[in-house]
């Protein structure tokens, strides 16, 4: 288990103040200064060598990402941070604006230095509209105290920091969405390329990055790349939080080791599977798009990018959700196809269409009203809409349903069975 | 949402943004390049339904094209496309009910029904009173405190049938009401107490929880 | 310049060619609903699909851009798979209602479900229903067949600078609509039903006329204004039933205005067909062409060639503009007049009343300056090119005269001649941006020279443009838009009054005819004379197609044949001579507008000196060498007009039209015509709410 000492989020729980003194005594802001002055390379390395990937789900390089910036040129470059929180089954984000905000202002300050952006927006799911109030007064803090603004942290560096606040809408959380969303239009992906770092918000260069990797950075840097790349496992390093949800005794956010195995987090953060751990059925493992993992797998399976896509599912933002015995599997995906279908954009064919069939097919599915051969008949309409979509929402719809055939293709068709026995009757 | 719902309602004949909210839309515009008035809109009409019942009028829609210069079709366009924006009335309380994966894995029926039981509307009506408006939502993202609902700006989490209809009671008459989690957890930290962050929890004098070890 | 190859063939492109373009350089059918040439790319539709070696997804390749050494394929397993898939998701909620719908025949969803799609349907649910939208009395929608390609939407505010349709809810729920549901106010309107690849907007006016398939398809130039569009005119037995336009990137690329587009039905009603006589009791009465000819001719042998006058309108072709000057020549008449609107401007200078710029060269101006003109009503499709810059590139543009609506902003400079004078003289602000202006262009139009001072504006205008640098080595920023088909035609053709003869313009014409001193005026096609104004003694002849106001003031008509009806040649504004040809037959006993001429010389008992078409257009290159180059413009050398009297008076410029869609005989004989004038330009006119 990861030690106290090792955790970045250390009011994850809101036990103390959010506010910028608090703050300063949990060792956010100490130094900054110091760490602007090592130069925009050394940051950017410095973040490298730690390993940090992506927490919003794809995991992607940060430190590589940020590398893609162009170096000068005559247009605006900018931060954005993605708030906008949305995964069923993840609500870490949510923690980090609400009670540990000054972790993501500092470190929104060190990412923008290191890429040239003298101005960052952080897009917040309109829901969360305590959570951005919360946010709005730590940038106030900050801007009071000098640490950011025009010399921000006496470094010679401008830098302003904005709240916008979203509006009920789940596409926003992909990345060129949200820069539409951003701009005041629909947040309707963009096609790419251009990828942001090339033409973002406004067309200029842009880097968007989640809460939670932003709100890494300042201890990252302060410790040290080596410190933070020494957890984990190899290309998975680092701490993480996960959120633990469903069917577990405790429910709860924590910040653990990326690579913890699944059973482990579950049983000694969260109390364990309701019931025992043999009365588990299967764990969604990263937020709902990533398939969900049958107990077998998840007896042994390491909580980290790579082991989890070995297993066919996906880190994605860490958001386990739990399904004990009692659940009605067939009927938890087709919530969730439900989801996709009503927060699909409707841009683009496959998914606009898509969505909604597959939502339809699968409450037959859940009834049984259908035919053994409707199963592949589902699964060609999925691979219809993988991988041909303008975003990623396509593929996020269509996992779980994947995921579900493949793990319990014999409880769809045990229904199915089921009903036409009702018929014959 | 959309045209064919709107058409139906009563619009009113002008609107104005509040002398207040003009000062803020000052504050608003100062955070986008000069340029890029657009990116306002969002925040406009969050402000809109703040001052106008907590929906958004056509004429509003007008105000904000005429303001940020921008075509009215483009202001109608991210009105429709977001479910926050309501354009027709709603009741005082906009009852948001989680029912995605997570929360319904929680329970998040019962709460529904709960609803619909003591209010005696179902979901997508609003009580006569005018008082209560109940809609089914997709996640919001605080699944470890399921399940949860969102009545205007609060989230309200950790319920139950019982621990609802409260809720719903408080709501009413307008006291004792608590925002987050009604069986009194602290954030997203486990209900019988933290397994991690032990010195912080000894200052805030929580307790830690008793982590069974492996048998 | 990359190289890659599609579908194992090697080709090299510009940077930024996307793959699609490639693959049709190369030839390669490439499916597409949302992609379209002239518009922005969208990349929803997902049927474009290609397959890039090494790439893990298909990409779409409208923007999809090429690559170095990449290998595409665009016929491979995958991709047919993928579009399979693509057209089985468009198509599940598409109606079935091919059998009634207009598109049937010359649907892209239609054609390329046989090509690509699946031959039936796996989906059981219930298709989506979806409210039809109110786009005017020109567009039909039946929304339930839309397949969200959003075309309509780019060409709104892309091409027709309205930005009145949007793209509203999300998910299954989107829909094309307007801000709550009003209705769409645009002169381009008619283009969204050429966009729409699938029939979700058909023609209002054509609905459930005829199958693609049942049409005589005839390529041949508009008349509706002095742009001279290139449509296509699709007709069954003598029947026009629908214009559409056809490509010319120089003149209207592939858009017409919705006069052009609707104003046929306009060819049916209000037709001469027979010749006509004034009887004793001064009622025009049906005769033979013999007894109209006969009562022509007697008057004309008694007639002076000096008390005779002709006037040419709107609609004429270069070949009865021809025939009729020859005529005129033989009757010894310098009365010869085309400026049928009464307007001054100079006649004898082609560079003078050119549209020099040209129309595509709009787009390359840095500042444009609209005189007494709006160039919306006057020439929708040139107004596009000036959006379309505006768009781009956003090109300054400064209007002297009455405010306009048009469709990208504006500076107001002044109303009238003054400020060009105080512009010349540097007293006006504007002064320096024009000095700084590298492509300058004016466009001086109607409203300025249809006045008593219209030649001293003119003059003034041409001042200004020498004064301002728009006349360089490559670039002519002096142009006249004119508004009429006919004009530039019988310019060329110097169909003008011959001063040397001592030739009365229009108003010395009028005058003439109001003291007496005009005997015969003969009438072509020109129906907004001030017939009123004339003298009792003045024997009118027209000739022309429709019963208007001509017709109704004349002594004897002679019925002629619609713009659709003949083969013949017309010059635009800029110059272009273009050919037109003939689509249906001639109404009754009407004839072509040359024979007629070329029949009456004969009965004068001289005949003019050609018998068919070939010959006439030999006459024509013989009075001006510009119609031996069909579909060029040729640069005109800067001649600058001066006027004996430069005194010009302080009353604002008038804008010349009031009311776009009733312009003409056709359109005023049009019901669809009517209608759009009911719908946009009646009390209220403007934003009107349809279902408020």
């Amino acid at each position: 288990m990861l030690a106290d000492k090792d955790r970045i989020f250390t009011n994850l729980y809101g036990w103390e103040s959010p506010n910028l003194a608090a703050a300063k005594k949990r060792g956010d802001w100490d130094g900054t200064k110091k760490l602007i002055a090592k130069g925009r390379e050394w940051i950017i390395d410095e973040v490298k060598k730690s390993g940090l990937r992506g927490r919003g789900g794809a995991g992607f390089p940060t430190g590589l990402k940020w590398s893609f910036m162009p170096k000068e040129g005559d247009r605006p470059q900018y931060l954005v941070i993605n708030a906008d929180e949305s995964e069923p089954g993840t609500c870490k984000d949510r923690d980090i604006l609400r009670h540990d905000p000054h972790k993501l202002v500092e470190g929104a300050l060190l990412a923008s230095f290191a890429m040239g952006a003298k101005a960052s927006y952080i897009y917040i799911r309109g829901e969360f509209y305590n959570e951005a109030v919360a946010m709005q007064k730590a940038i106030d803090e900050a801007y009071e105290a000098g640490l950011i603004g025009k010399n921000a942290c006496k470094t010679g560096w401008d830098f302003d920091l904005y709240v916008h606040r979203g509006a009920g809408a789940y596409i926003c959380g992909e990345e060129s969405a949200l820069l539409n969303s951003l701009e005041g239009k629909k947040g309707m992906p963009r096609n790419k390329p251009p990828f942001p770092a090339m033409a973002g918000l406004y067309s200029c260069p842009t880097t968007v990055n989640n809460v939670e990797t932003i709100a890494s950075v300042g201890e990252i840097l302060r410790r040290g790349g080596d410190w933070f790349s020494s957890f984990g496992n190899e290309r998975n390093h680092g701490t993480k939080l996960f959120c633990i949800s469903g069917h577990v005794n405790r429910p709860c956010n924590v910040e653990e080791e990326l690579g913890i195995p699944l059973r482990e987090l579950i049983e000694k953060h969260a109390g364990g599977v309701r019931g025992g751990w043999d009365n588990l059925l299967a764990v969604i493992p990263g937020g709902s798009s990533t398939p969900m993992l049958p107990k077998s797998i998840c007896d042994t399976v390491e909580m980290d990018f790579d082991s989890l896509r070995e297993v066919q599912s996906g880190l994605g933002t860490a958001g386990v959700i739990v399904m004990d015995k009692s659940t009605d599997i067939v009927q938890a995906i087709t919530r969730l196809s439900q989801f996709y279908s009503h927060e699909s954009c409707g841009q683009c064919t496959p998914c606009r269409e898509g969505t909604g069939w597959l939502w339809e097919q699968m409450k037959r599915m859940t009834r049984g009203e259908a035919l053994i051969e409707d199963i592949d008949v589902m699964l060609d309409v999925c691979s219809e809409i993988e991988g041909n979509t303008i975003c990623a929402l396509g593929e996020a719809a269509v996992w779980p349903v994947q995921g579900l055939v493949r793990h319990f293709r014999s409880e769809i068709e045990r229904r199915i069975v089921e009903y036409r026995k009702t018929l014959v009757a | 949402m959309g045209s064919v719902a709107i058409k139906k309602i009563e619009q009113p004949k002008s609107f104005k943004f509040s002398k207040a909210n003009l000062d803020k839309i000052e504050k608003i515009l100062a955070k986008y390049p000069s340029n890029q008035k657009a990116s306002a809109v969002m925040p406009l009409l969050d402000l809109v339904q703040r001052q106008h019942q907590n929906w958004i009028p056509e004429v509003a829609m007008e105000e904000i094209a005429r303001i940020l210069e921008m075509p009215r079709i483009k202001v109608f366009e991210v009105a429709t496309f977001y479910t926050m924006y309501n354009l027709k009335p709603v009741g005082e309380y906009l009852i948001q009910l989680c029912t995605t994966t997570p929360c319904w894995l929680c329970g998040s029926a019962d709460i529904v029904k709960a609803c619909e039981d003591h209010l005696g509307i179902k979901v997508g009506e609003t009580s006569k009173d005018g008082k209560f408006t109940l809609v089914e939502v997709e996640c919001l993202g605080a699944c470890v405190n399921a399940p949860m609902i969102q009545v205007n700006d609060d989230y309200y989490e950790d319920l139950t049938a019982e621990n609802m209809i409260e809720l719903l009671e408080h709501l009413k008459t307008g006291d004792d009401i608590t925002v987050g989690s009604q069986t009194g957890r602290t954030g997203s930290c486990a209900e019988a107490g933290p397994t991690t962050l032990e010195s912080h929890a000894k200052k805030a004098k929580i307790k830690m929880a008793e982590i069974e070890e492996d048998k | 310049m990359p190289k890659l190859t599609i579908d194992d063939m090697e080709v090299t492109v510009e940077a930024g060619t996307s793959l699609l373009q490639a693959a049709e350089q190369l030839g390669i059918e490439v499916p597409r609903f949302c992609y379209h040439d002239r518009l922005s790319v969208a990349g929803n539709c997902r049927m474009c699909l290609m397959e890039v070696e090494g790439a893990p997804k298909l990409a779409a390749s409208c923007t999809a851009p090429c690559g170095e050494d990449m290998k595409v394929h665009t016929k491979s397993e995958k991709v047919k798979t993928a579009q399979k898939g693509v057209m089985e998701m468009m198509l599940i909620n598409h109606p079935l209602d091919c059998p009634i719908c207009d598109q049937g025949g010359e649907c892209d969803l239609q054609d390329q479900s046989v090509a690509y799609g699946f031959d039936r349907s796996r989906f059981l649910d219930n298709k989506r229903s979806v409210k039809n939208k109110d786009l005017g009395p020109l567009v039909k929608t039946t929304m339930t067949r839309c397949i969200h390609c959003t075309r309509c939407v780019r060409f709104g505010e892309e091409v027709a600078g309205i930005e009145e349709l949007g793209v509203l809810n999300r998910g299954e729920h989107l829909e094309i609509g307007t801000y709550v549901e009003q209705m769409i106010t645009s002169e381009l309107s008619g283009n969204l039903v050429d966009v729409c690849p699938v029939g979700a907007l058909t023609s209002k006016p054509y609905a459930f006329k005829a199958r693609p398939w049942e049409l005589t398809k005839t390529e041949t130039i508009d008349v509706m204004d002095a742009v001279g569009s290139n449509i296509r005119v699709d007709s069954r037995g003598n029947e026009v039933l629908r214009v559409l336009p056809r490509l010319h990137e120089d003149v209207n690329e592939e858009w017409i205005s919705d006069k052009t587009r609707h104003a046929c039905d306009g060819l049916k009603m209000g037709r001469l067909d027979k010749p006509y006589l004034k009887n004793s009791k001064g009622k025009l009465k049906p005769v033979s062409w013999n007894d109209a000819f006969e009562a022509i001719s007697a008057k004309i042998k008694v007639t002076d060639g000096s008390k005779i006058a002709a006037v040419v309108g709107d609609l004429c072709d270069c070949e009865s503009i021809m025939a009729l000057k020859d005529v005129m020549h033989l009757l010894g008449s310098p009365h010869l007049e085309c400026r049928s609107d009464g307007s001054k401007f100079n006649p004898y200078i082609p560079s003078g009343y050119n549209f020099n710029t040209s129309i595509a060269g709009v787009e390359d101006a840095d500042l444009i300056i609209l005189i007494g003109t709006n160039p919306r009503l006057e020439a929708a499709m040139l107004n596009a090119r000036i959006y379309k810059n505006w768009r781009d590139n956003k090109v300054k543009v400064a209007v002297i005269g009455s405010h306009i609506d048009v469709n990208y902003p504006y500076v107001h400079l002044g109303t009238g001649s003054e400020t060009l004078q105080d512009l010349i003289a540097g007293k006006h602000d504007f002064d320096e941006t024009l000095k700084n202006a590298k492509k300058p262009m004016l466009i001086l139009g109607t409203g300025a020279t249809m006045r008593n001072d219209g030649l001293a504006v003119h003059a003034l205008a041409c001042e200004f443009a020498e004064h301002y640098n728009m006349i360089q080595d490559d670039w002519n920023g002096f142009n006249l838009l004119h508004m009429s088909a006919s004009r530039m035609g019988a310019l060329a053709l110097g169909f003008t009054p011959k001063l040397e003869n001592g030739g009365h313009d229009l108003d010395g014409i009028v005058k003439a005819s109001s003291k007496g001193n005009l005997d015969i005026l003969y009438v072509m096609g020109a129906d907004d004379l001030p017939f009123d104004k004339l003298g009792d003694d003045t024997f009118v002849i027209y000739q022309g197609h429709h019963g208007d106001k001509g017709a109704a003031h004349a002594d004897v008509v002679l019925p002629s044949v619609a713009y659709t009806e003949k083969n013949a040649t017309y010059i635009n504004t800029e110059g272009r001579v273009q050919i037109a040809r003939k689509a249906t037959f001639p109404v009754g006993d009407a004839k072509e507008d040359w024979t007629i001429l070329r029949s009456l010389s004969a009965y004068l008992g001289r005949p003019l000196p050609y018998d068919n078409l070939l010959e006439l257009r030999e006459r024509m290159v013989q009075e001006n060498d510009l119609f031996n180059h069909v579909d060029e413009v040729i640069a005109q050398p800067w001649n600058k007009v001066i006027a004996s009297d430069i005194s010009v008076n302080k009353v604002p410029f008038k804008l010349p039209m009031a009311d776009f869609y009733q312009t003409n005989v056709i359109c005023r004989a049009s019901g669809t015509m009517q209608e759009c004038t009911d719908a946009f330009f009646s009390a209220n006119i403007k934003k009107r709410r349809v279902n408020g």
